[in-house]
């Protein structure tokens, strides 16, 4: 198969053949479902510093295990004393840990995206066969995925904690259902938003504290005024003001429609009617965010 | 398609022979305020061929539009005999292209990045992890594959970027500048390179650059453009037949304490023209250039030097810059247009 070449007088060392030819490729050419596979896989794998320096791995997991400990001690607690139902409900896991998840994804958004823009990697992609759209797509479901596994492990943890503690097993399998779909939309949701902020920068520190802004300010915002509302009576304002967060969407959301108390001042959540509201701004946004993306790569191109 | 089958790169060229690699058809690309091709009609064959123009002269938009990125305003290209506008993704598997700039992460090794590029293009995992080997190997990165791409030498990073562009075996690669940044040995390890590329792989090569005498000595075809027009296509050979110019240096002897005017003046009593080769540089005077009107020209300046006994330091060849042909093309047409009026009045 090899066809042998004399070698040419060397140029230098470096240069040199040693007398191996070159071989043609003639094997399974996989195309752009492959690629784009590949490039999802590669983007999740990284997500937790996995192929990465060992200095890539240690917030990431650090993170992971901090979401994980908290969960762990809950199942032990409950346990110990035979308590008759967890301490927290697996929906309102995920907003107590709100900063946790919105670390992570400040972190690991920019590296998902502006390592390519900065270091230019973003024209090599689409020197092969995958398109804008294919870029998009992987890098997208790979931080959702990411973000799933780190917000949906401690829900596994308090689960098979639960059925450990004999808790009745409809109820929680119910619950932690509801807890999956939850934290699946918050996934998708603030990996969009992660990534439309960091996808705008090619300097990571610029993406990591843009995200951590926009997460942490339009919270604080919207919960000072709700409480503000709260102080002055008018609680169907509540429901309202909490559709400008991110974090707050996903709490109205669960609280209309999968059983979730929610931690609106006052317990005030929407309703069945503003619920709707709530699922659609929720699958807007994610929409937003991916159409967002989509325009910004067609820019980047080469 | 009809060419996976062949295995060997001999056999491969061999098919490809009588094949238009690239052909486009009064191909324009307009931007809001430059046009940067204009009605750029071009049939490239099989081998190395150079485009060659000044910075902004189209020749990183032409590759664009030619792996189907960008849309032309106007005409029509073919690569590998596929439409770029509408076959674009089929294109990308087969051609391999190497950026002008830095394209390269800094913290991973350069294995594992031209692996992951590698099945970006659609190759297995087993079969990137070998092709990735090979290839690294050819463009001359051994040991140091395995360190981070941040260490790495200028010279090192093009072998890098080069090895991405040939790692899923292209039927042709694009090479933006490579030979930028490098120093001259480097250049020439990157243009024996390229060279090797097309006679031993049998994959064509496109290399643009600015300097007309590098791809000279790599090339079988160059292409000139500027402001995106069509200045010159030509075959090497032709190149240099019609803009050979020869250096001669020789030695002084106590016979001839000036050498060079000696060599100079019997020279001219041959006939042979020496051109003015002063250009005010120190050292410049040793310096004889003159026109190479074929073999004969060499033979008799070796007469000449031999009949005064005086020792030839050197004869070679002068290549040309990119400015040379330029300014011989806009004589032509200077000339061009003269006649037109002679003949208009």
């Amino acid at each position: 198969m090899a066809v042998e070449h004399p070698v040419a007088a060397p140029s230098g060392d470096q240069t040199r053949i040693h007398n191996i030819g070159y071989r043609s490729y003639d094997g399974p050419r996989l195309g752009r479902s492959y690629a784009t596979r590949s490039l999802y896989s590669q983007s999740l794998r990284g997500a937790y510093g996995l192929g990465r320096s060992v200095k890539s791995k240690v917030l990431p997991m650090l993170l992971f295990v901090v979401m994980c400990v908290p969960a762990a001690i809950m199942v032990a607690v409950a346990v110990a004393t035979k308590a008759k139902d967890l301490p927290v409900d697996y929906t309102r896991y995920a907003i107590i840990m709100q900063a946790v998840i919105s670390l992570y994804v400040a972190s690991q958004a920019p590296q998902s995206v502006s390592r390519d823009l900065r270091f230019k990697t973003v024209p090599l992609y689409f020197s092969r066969p995958i398109e804008t759209a294919d870029y998009v797509r992987a890098k997208y479901a790979a931080l959702a995925s990411a973000m799933f596994i780190l917000t949906a492990a401690p829900l596994i943890v308090l689960y098979v904690g639960a059925l450990l503690a004999k808790l009745d097993f409809a109820d929680q399998t119910k619950g932690f259902g509801q807890g999956l779909v939850s934290v699946a939309l918050l996934s998708l949701l603030f990996a969009g938003i992660g990534l439309v902020i960091a996808s705008v920068t090619p300097r990571r520190g610029f993406g990591i504290a843009a995200v951590i802004a926009v997460m942490t300010i339009s919270y604080g915002a919207v919960s000072t005024l709700q409480a503000i509302a709260d102080a002055q009576g008018s609680t169907s304002a509540i429901p309202w003001i909490g559709l400008f967060s991110p974090v707050t969407l996903i709490d109205g959301l669960q609280s209309a429609f999968l059983g979730a108390s929610s931690a609106f001042p006052g317990a005030v959540g929407p309703g069945n009617g503003e619920g709707v509201v709530y699922v659609l701004a929720v699958l807007g946004l994610i929409a937003a965010c991916y159409g967002l993306l989509l325009r910004r790569y067609k820019k980047v191109g080469l | 398609m009809q060419l996976c089958g062949v295995t060997t790169g001999v056999v491969r060229v061999t098919n490809v022979d009588d094949v238009t690699v690239i052909a486009t058809e009064s191909l324009s690309k307009r931007f809001p305020r430059v046009t940067a091709l204009d009605r750029l009609s071009l049939d490239v064959g099989p081998g190395v061929t150079g485009l060659v123009g000044a910075n902004g002269a189209g020749k990183s938009t032409m590759i664009k539009i030619l792996l189907g990125l960008s849309p032309a305003s106007e005409g029509r290209a073919e690569v590998l005999g596929l439409d770029v506008a509408t076959k674009g993704a089929a294109i990308r598997e087969r051609v391999g292209y190497m950026p002008e700039h830095d394209c390269l992460p800094p913290d991973v090794s350069a294995t594992e990045f031209v692996v992951h590029m590698a099945r970006m293009s659609g190759l297995p995992p087993t079969a990137a992890r070998e092709r990735t080997a090979d290839t690294l190997r050819h463009v001359g990165l051994y040991e140091e594959r395995y360190r981070p791409i941040g260490g790495y030498s200028t010279g090192m990073k093009q072998r890098v970027k080069l090895a991405q562009a040939l790692v899923h075996d292209p039927q042709l690669v694009f090479l933006d500048e490579p030979t930028n940044g490098l120093d001259p040995v480097g250049r020439d390890d990157m243009l024996g390179l390229i060279r090797r590329i097309y006679t031993d792989f049998g994959i064509s090569v496109l290399v643009t650059s600015h300097l007309l005498g590098e791809l000279e000595r790599t090339c079988d075809h160059v292409v000139v453009i500027d402001g995106g027009k069509l200045l010159r296509s030509s075959s090497t050979t032709d190149f240099t037949q019609t803009t050979t110019t020869l250096a001669v240096e020789v030695t002084d002897t106590d016979e001839h304490p000036d050498g060079t005017r000696a060599v100079r003046e019997a020279l001219h009593a041959r006939g042979v023209e020496v051109l003015d080769s002063t250009g005010g540089l120190p050292g410049a005077g040793h310096i004889l250039l003159l026109t190479a009107q074929g073999e004969e020209t060499y033979d008799v300046v070796r007469d000449v030097v031999a009949d005064l006994g005086l020792g030839l330091v050197r004869m070679e060849q002068r290549r040309h810059h990119i400015s040379e042909v330029f300014t011989s093309a806009d004589a032509s047409d200077e000339q061009q247009r003269k006649e037109a009026v002679g003949h208009g009045g």
